[in-house]
């Protein structure tokens, strides 16, 4: 069965995000002062063939794990669905 | 000695490094990232540049080319390795030395000569600086070097920082401190001192033509690897 992986990776909590405080800074020029915290991480999505969600599950995490995000400064998470 | 330099697609450095360690007299190979042959090589020189075009994270892609490994192997074995700038990032990469290079705090690509101090009093490419500074340019986008608290505690106590970025003087100082790395931070070596990763580039400081030539007193410190 063919199942279809969204990735999302970000910067760790402690981790300092320029590009999200330069965007923030972007934001507060066009008046949205409300808005805070901005932080800016990746998408990724891509398809995987698996028996099972679970085994599909355990793809996508070993591909975060060893490639897709540098866990010393990336937190991931993903969601599973069949294509 | 034989030094070999690794060129990965996108690899922009490594004539630079070549051509250095052939006006310091050396026997210089270069090594294709999908070989897996060090042709002998006794020191591995990871290159700067923008390996896989930066794609992903810096180093994330390269780290996993054929010939790493054999580069890795070589590490684990005791063999000498310098990464520079990229070669830094992808050494981060694989885990062959701590931490890791992010963004530049001010976002932006830094291209301009700073000072280094050396700090290591025990590790083979600082033990025999004795200047308070080195003028070395840097060229990159992402070389603000992170570690976590414990991580550093390891690095501080057991003498692997190798280089941190100091004024013309050797204060190494918060003005100094060019991409906004923890601890002022250019370089660190791993726990059995044998694998070394710095953001300066010193290949690209060690020609009488170019007017600078603290770079080849870095690199000449490589030399006493046969002495070891």
């Amino acid at each position: 069965m063919k199942y279809i992986a969204e990735i999302d990776i970000m910067p760790q909590k402690e981790i300092l995000d320029p590009q999200g405080k330069a965007v923030k800074l972007g934001l507060h020029n066009l008046h949205m002062d409300t808005i805070d915290n901005v932080r800016i991480g990746k998408h990724i999505r891509l398809e995987v063939e698996a028996d099972s969600e679970a085994q599909a599950r355990e793809t996508v995490d070993s591909a975060c794990r060893q490639l897709l995000a540098n866990l010393i400064m990336e937190e991931y998470a993903f969601s599973l669905h069949t294509a | 000695m034989k030094f070999g330099v690794v060129v990965f697609p996108g690899s922009n450095c490594d004539q630079d490094a070549v051509d250095t360690l052939e006006l310091m007299g050396q026997h210089v190979v270069k090594l294709w990232h999908k070989d897996h042959d060090l042709q002998g090589s006794d020191f591995i020189i990871l290159p700067g540049g923008f390996s896989y075009g930066d794609y992903l994270r810096t180093g994330a892609v390269a780290r996993f080319s054929p010939i790493m490994n054999e580069v890795i192997a070589h590490a684990n074995r005791g063999g000498y390795l310098l990464g520079i700038c990229n070669g830094f990032q992808i050494l981060a990469e694989a885990r062959l030395v701590p931490g890791v290079l992010l963004r530049n705090t001010n976002q932006q690509y830094i291209c301009k000569n700073v000072h280094l101090a050396p700090q290591s009093r025990d590790a083979l490419l600082t033990a025999g600086l004795d200047k308070p500074a080195y003028k070395i340019p840097i060229a990159h986008g992402e070389g603000r070097y992170f570690a976590d608290a414990d991580t550093l505690k390891r690095l501080n106590d057991n003498g692997q920082v190798l280089f941190r970025y100091c004024n013309e003087a050797g204060e190494i100082t918060d003005a100094a401190n060019c991409n906004g790395s923890v601890e002022n931070i250019a370089g660190v070596t791993n726990e059995t001192k044998n694998v070394f990763g710095m953001m300066p580039h010193p290949e690209r400081a060690a020609d009488p033509a170019l007017g600078n030539t603290d770079g080849r007193l870095i690199l000449e410190q490589a030399l006493k690897a046969v002495l070891v």
